[in-house]
C-alpha cells in the first residue's frame, strides 16, 4: 500500500482520512500545512515546490514505515504538494489514526518533521519586491 | 573516463543551466566529482551541505562513480 504522494494538484482530504478509519483506531491526529503570505520578514507572494520525484517517493514512504515500526500507531499518510501554490492553498498534509491519541500526535509531528528535512522537495519563493529564490536551510547544529 | 548522467535541482539546476547533463568523469569518489562540476558550474553550496543520490537511491560521498549511473546532487530540501 503506498503511504506517501507527491500530488501535482490540488487534493481532497477526506477521501485520504477514509483511507485511515478502522476500527482498531480510538484516535486520529492530522497537520496541514499551508502557504503564507511572508517568510523571515518578507512578504511573500507565492511559491513553486520542485521534487525529485523517485528519490521523494521512496524516502516518504520510509519516513511512513518509520512511523509505523516507532510508535504504537495504526496507520499513516503523507501527501505532498508540487508546482505553483498559490498564498493560503494547501502544500503538504498528514494523517495518523491509532488506538490513543498520545501515540496519533507523536506520530504525527514525526512525519512532518521527517518529511521536511529529508525529503527532496525544494520551495522555490516569489516575493512582493519582485525578488525570487530556492530555501536551502541550514540544518541545526546538534551538539 | 565513465559517462555518466548528472541531475541538478533547484538554486544549482540555476546555476549549471540545465536541468542535467551527460558526462564523462574520471574522478576517484563522487565528491570530487561534485568538486569538478563546481568548478565548472560555480555551485554556491559546498558538498558537505549536499547529499548525493545514485541511481534514484542516497548514495556515499566516497562511493566510486559508475559508469551509466545516474547521480543526482541534493541541496538542502524545504518542503513542508
Amino acid at each position: 500500500m503506498k503511504r506517501f504522494a507527491l500530488s501535482p494538484q490540488p487534493f481532497e482530504i477526506a477521501p485520504l482520512r477514509e483511507q485511515l478509519l478502522s476500527a482498531h483506531a480510538g484516535a486520529y491526529a492530522s497537520f496541514e500545512g499551508w502557504v503564507r503570505d511572508h517568510h523571515g520578514g518578507r512578504a511573500v507572494a507565492g511559491l513553486r515546490y520542485e521534487s525529485y520525484a523517485a528519490l521523494a517517493d521512496s524516502e516518504g514512504e520510509r519516513i511512513l514505515s518509520e512511523a509505523i515500526e516507532r510508535f504504537a500507531i495504526v496507520d499513516a499518510r503523507c501527501v505532498h504538494r508540487v508546482g505553483d501554490l498559490a498564498i493560503g492553498e494547501l502544500a503538504v498534509w498528514v494523517g495518523v489514526s491509532a488506538a490513543h491519541r498520545d501515540a496519533a500526535f507523536a506520530a504525527c509531528r514525526f512525519i512532518i518533521d521527517e518529511t521536511k528535512g529529508r525529503v527532496p522537495i525544494w520551495k522555490h519563493e516569489r516575493y512582493a519586491d519582485g525578488e525570487a529564490g530556492w530555501l536551502h536551510p541550514t540544518p541545526p547544529e546538534v551538539s | 573516463m565513465n559517462r555518466l548522467t548528472v541531475l541538478y535541482f533547484a538554486s544549482l539546476r540555476d546555476a549549471a543551466g540545465v536541468a542535467s547533463e551527460s558526462i564523462e568523469a574520471d574522478n576517484a569518489d563522487l565528491r570530487g566529482l561534485y568538486e569538478t562540476l563546481r568548478e565548472r558550474h560555480g555551485f554556491a553550496l559546498p558538498a558537505q551541505r549536499l547529499r548525493v543520490a545514485v541511481d534514484g537511491a542516497f548514495a556515499r560521498w566516497d562511493d566510486a562513480p559508475r559508469a551509466g549511473s545516474e547521480v543526482a546532487f541534493i541541496p538542502p530540501v524545504s518542503g513542508g
